[in-house]
């Protein structure tokens, strides 16, 4: 084991009675990295997060922080410190109380408690908060407190439970990238729990995707958007055509493939599985990939041999601003989600008219079902 | 608007209905002692005079007159005190009203009780009460750890520590003043040395109360005190003495060698009371002998009714033939009228003693 | 028109109440305050005057009465405090969802009985002659029969039973509210158990402590029953005082000014807990 891991799971399985919620989960993480563990909703990641936290014990595996193990270590013993979902600021103790709880705890004089603290909340930008009670802070505020709370205390490692999951939604945007900043400010390893894919792919250096108990894929974020490993990190992270079908054909990792509406088209194999004809397939196509055209008479474009290409008429249109979008019924009756710009010109297109979809055919993420 | 018109009737009618049709004259409303209306004679007493039904409560002498002091005597058209709480009672808060002697049958009542009873409760002339039931305060004993028990001052007796009980009111003041050599009752007439009495005998039972196990409350917890062999005498009322011997044959009732201490509980017409034709009428069917009978056994007490002793049940009166002899009953105290302020001097002297970190 | 029901629906909402307080509270107690201040001259002759307040001060057996049933108050109030706090912590915080209804429910049921046969049970268990005494002699335990009652532990102990569910059912609701996180931040910045309960689950559990503090000791305060049935023969009770003067000895009069004594007493002593701990009712009593 290297000294630049500040935290490492080694297998590490919990069971409830007969659930079980964590299984042999395994991962390292560099000193300083902010870390995203990201997963739907009951799959597992924050018993994960209790367990490092110390609140669960493994059923089995280990964890090590700072290359000790720390199975035998109460909660209150470990140098990993948590930010909580609801953040948990005690609402009897006003701010200075509640960031010098821990300091406290350890012991520390008053002097070294009243610098520290002071010196904490100059950090976080909010230097003349300390007199005020915890019901006097805006939503900002209040999680910067309880990342200064946990701050203050010199942790190994900072455990995030989605903290801007209360938040609105601008104030959300915002605090990704305070949250990222503070984190290179501090240089303290983050883990951050969340099921948010954009809170995630935002902030983290890298991001465990996690189903089921298990983690599917680790990796930086852009390569598990372009290159996801499973059908279910495909499917979870970015937005998606999601379609089903059958390979006719396999050309090296090329695949001639028809979907179940009746669509044929070329994809990529993804993962590490080896198809062979007659295989059921999972395919993946995301919309900011599919190029629209309005389909004039006469007009006709070359269209490479390897690109995929179907018409189809605009059922609606969806208008977002840069995020606009497209819903085109196409052959098979099917809705396709098509990325388009508007510019509100009179070229733009509108519901009604006819398009010519394309896209390439390494766009085509196919997964063996 | 309408809403309110409607609401004021319906409250109107209510407040009408309560009042007349509750409370109709024949209606007896009996405020008396647990026991002293036993449901054999109530439906007796229905099925002779169908008009009238009798609503009863059962209280005790202090409540009674707390009930009919709250409200100036109304409320209620029967009541049963004691002999001894009519006469002050009436005098500080006119709660009663005086007997139509005419419409009572006094004649089969015993002389000396009816004598005692209208010698104590004349006011101005007018008779305010007759009586009903006598019976006394004691002592009870086994006889078989207790033997030589014979008087008030036994209880102290420290052969007998921890052993003995007594009820904190004043019914063992006075015994214990009589154990002593005074006549407290004689002295009710000079309250300066009715003090001086009271004095030492708050003295005499703070230092008494080493030898007490503890002050019994109602006849329910004395009885599990003495049957269960957790005391060996205390003081007592009589019929619970004979509750008792029917249980154990070995705990009788003890008539303290001073003379046990008599009450006798008796008849009055609370001052607004409004049924009492039914209240006379009530008084003289209890006091027929075949309802004395009953009211006997249901009570314990002896009619105050010539042959009011032949009357009791078989059970009771063996009891009573086992407490008493004729000496006995010749040396019957009676309790004397409790003149203005000696409660609260009693009163006092009983807080002394429970206070008084002795025992 | 709509305004005029709007006032009316407010009329008959608040007419109960009002006439609650009205009749059954504030009257009663002004009839109490004109009868302490009269003095009996001579039969249904009263003047006014102090009287039966100066008796009071000038008595010493009734004021320690008074302090003893403050002092014993208090006793079960911390009593109830300290053994109501686990089992409400534990309702609130470790026991399931369902077992949560059910524990509830045994802590009512003392409430099902009346306070007199909760007294009577008590004594038939702890008398000389009771199942305590006698099953401790059957194991060899004890060689002579052991007499629990008739003193003052069994007074408090039989008045905390009484009253510890109005300790725990605010505890419960407080504790209740307190995100389970409260607790796991409180250990995961380095606090132990007792740093825990200390600085976190008690500091936010004050309101309920408090509330179901008052509710106790004015609760056994004013308790009669179980004081005059368990108590020895020196446990004197005031509420006993004030019955003794009401009913015994006819002196309504300074049974009156107990009554207003006892009333006083207590809420100064509410006060001063209020003040000593930094609490409001309205912080307190009003939440929970």
């Amino acid at each position: 084991m290297s000294a630049e891991y500040d935290l490492e799971c080694l297998d590490v399985s919990k069971n409830f009675g007969g659930v079980r919620a964590v299984e042999d989960v395994s991962f390292k993480i560099p000193k300083g990295s902010f870390f995203s563990i990201l997963g739907p909703s009951g799959c597992g990641k924050t018993t994960l997060m209790r367990m490092i936290a110390g609140f669960e014990d493994p059923t089995r595996g280990d964890i090590y922080i700072k290359r000790k193990s720390v199975l035998n270590t109460a909660p209150n013993k470990r140098n990993v410190k948590m930010v909580f979902q609801h953040l948990a600021l005690f609402p009897m103790m006003n701010v200075f109380e509640n960031i010098a709880y821990g300091l406290r705890c350890r012991g520390e004089t008053a002097g070294e408690i009243e610098r520290k603290v002071k010196d904490v909340l100059e950090r976080i930008a909010l230097p003349d908060v300390g007199g005020r009670e915890i019901h006097q802070l805006s939503g900002g505020q209040k999680q910067r407190i309880a990342i200064a709370r946990c701050m203050v205390l010199d942790p190994d490692v900072l455990l995030l439970d989605e903290p801007l999951g209360a938040l609105d939604l601008k104030l959300r945007e915002a605090m990704k990238i305070e949250l990222k900043l503070l984190q290179h400010q501090f240089d303290t390893t983050f883990i951050y729990i969340t099921h948010d894919q954009s809170e995630a792919l935002v902030m983290s250096d890298n991001v465990a995707i996690m189903n089921e108990g298990r983690f599917e894929q680790v990796g930086a974020p852009q390569e598990l958007y372009h290159d996801p490993k499973t059908a279910f990190v495909a499917g979870f992270v970015g937005d998606n055509n999601h379609w089903t079908g059958k390979i006719n054909q396999v050309i090296g990792d090329r695949l001639d493939l028809v979907t179940e509406t009746g669509l044929s088209m070329t994809g990529h194999l993804r993962g590490n599985a080896a198809a062979a004809a007659g295989g059921n397939l999972t395919l993946f196509v995301r919309p900011e990939f599919i190029t629209t055209r309005k389909v004039e008479d006469g007009t006709s474009e070359k269209i490479s041999s390897d690109d995929n290409c179907l018409t189809g008429k605009i059922d609606s249109l969806l208008f977002n601003g840069a995020n606009s979008r497209i819903l085109v019924r196409g052959p098979g009756q099917e809705l396709i989600e098509a990325d388009i710009v508007l510019t509100g010109g009179t070229d733009d297109l509108r519901p009604g008219d006819p398009v010519r979809l394309s896209w390439p055919r390494e766009q085509t993420m196919c997964f063996l079902a | 608007m309408r809403l309110k018109t409607a609401l004021s009737g319906l409250l109107t009618a209510t407040v009408l209905s309560l009042g007349t049709s509750a409370y109709a004259d024949s209606t007896l409303r009996l405020l008396t002692w647990g026991s002293y209306a036993p449901d054999e004679l109530i439906e007796k007493f229905e099925a002779r005079y169908p008009d009238i039904t009798v609503e009863v409560t059962f209280s005790n002498n202090e409540e009674m007159i707390a009930k009919l002091r709250a409200t100036g005597g109304a409320g209620f058209d029967l009541a049963q005190p004691s002999h001894d709480r009519i006469y002050a009672a009436q005098l500080e808060y006119d709660i009663y009203k005086p007997l139509d002697l005419s419409q009572i049958d006094t004649s089969s009542m015993t002389e000396v009780h009816l004598n005692s009873v209208k010698e104590n409760t004349t006011i101005d002339g007018e008779v305010y009460a007759v009586p009903h039931q006598w019976g006394t305060s004691g002592l009870m004993a086994d006889k078989t750890l207790a033997p030589d028990f014979a008087g008030w001052g036994d209880l102290c007796d420290p052969q007998y520590r921890g052993k003995t009980s007594m009820r904190l009111k004043r019914t063992i003041l006075l015994g214990t003043a009589y154990a002593m050599g005074e006549d407290p009752f004689a002295a009710y007439s000079d309250l300066e040395k009715y003090q001086e009495i009271l004095d030492k005998v708050t003295d005499k039972l703070i230092a008494c109360k080493e030898n007490i196990k503890a002050y019994w409350k109602g006849g329910d917890d004395l009885s599990a005190l003495m049957l269960s062999g957790e005391i060996v005498a205390s003081e007592t009322w009589d019929s619970t003495a004979y509750k008792l011997f029917n249980q154990n044959p070995n705990i009788v009732f003890v008539p303290p060698e001073t003379g046990a201490l008599t009450w006798i509980d008796t008849f009055v017409l609370p001052r607004k009371g409004k049924a009492d034709d039914a209240a006379y009428k009530w008084i003289n069917f209890v006091l027929e002998p075949e309802n004395v009978a009953i009211m006997s056994a249901s009570t314990g007490a002896i009619a105050a009714v010539q042959g009011g002793n032949d009357l009791l049940p078989d059970d009771k009166k063996a009891a009573v033939n086992a407490a008493f002899t004729d000496e006995d009953i010749a040396n019957l105290k009676f309790f004397a009228n409790i003149p203005p302020g000696v409660e609260d001097m009693e009163g006092k002297a009983l807080e002394k003693i429970k206070a008084a970190t002795g025992g | 028109m709509k305004k005029d029901i709007t006032r009316l629906s407010f009329i008959l909402l608040f007419a109960p109440f009002a006439l609650w307080i009205i009749l059954l509270i504030i009257l009663p107690h002004i009839g109490m305050v004109i009868i302490s201040l009269r003095e009996k001259v001579a039969p249904r002759i009263y003047e006014f005057s102090f009287a039966n307040y100066v008796d009071f001060m000038q008595e010493p057996i009734y004021w320690n009465t008074l302090l003893r049933t403050g002092s014993m108050s208090l006793l079960v109030t911390v009593l109830a405090l300290i053994i109501g706090f686990p089992i409400a912590y534990y309702i609130a915080k470790i026991a399931g969802k369902r077992s949560k209804g059910a524990l509830f429910l045994l802590c009512l049921i003392p409430l099902w009985v009346s306070d007199l046969i909760r007294a009577f049970g008590w004594i038939l268990l702890l008398r000389e002659t009771g199942v305590v005494s006698t099953a401790l002699q059957k194991t060899g335990l004890v060689s002579q029969p052991i007499e629990f009652l008739y003193n003052d532990a069994t007074v408090i102990m039989g008045l905390v039973y009484t009253v510890i569910l109005f300790m725990i059912v605010p505890l419960v609701s407080t504790l209740d509210g307190m995100d389970d996180a409260m607790v796991e931040a409180g250990y995961n910045l380095g606090g132990n158990g007792s740093t825990v309960l200390r600085r976190i689950i008690i500091p936010y559990a004050m309101p309920g402590i408090v509330s179901g503090c008052i509710v106790v000791f004015m609760l056994t305060a004013g308790s009669y029953l179980t004081p005059i049935l368990l108590g020895g023969k020196n446990s004197s009770w005031f509420t006993e005082q004030i019955y003794e003067q009401f009913i015994s000895r006819y002196n309504w009069e300074s049974g009156a000014a107990f009554g207003f004594l006892l009333l006083f007493f207590t809420s100064i002593v509410v006060w001063l807990g209020l003040k000593l701990s930094g609490q409001t009712l309205s912080s307190t009593v009003a939440k929970s």
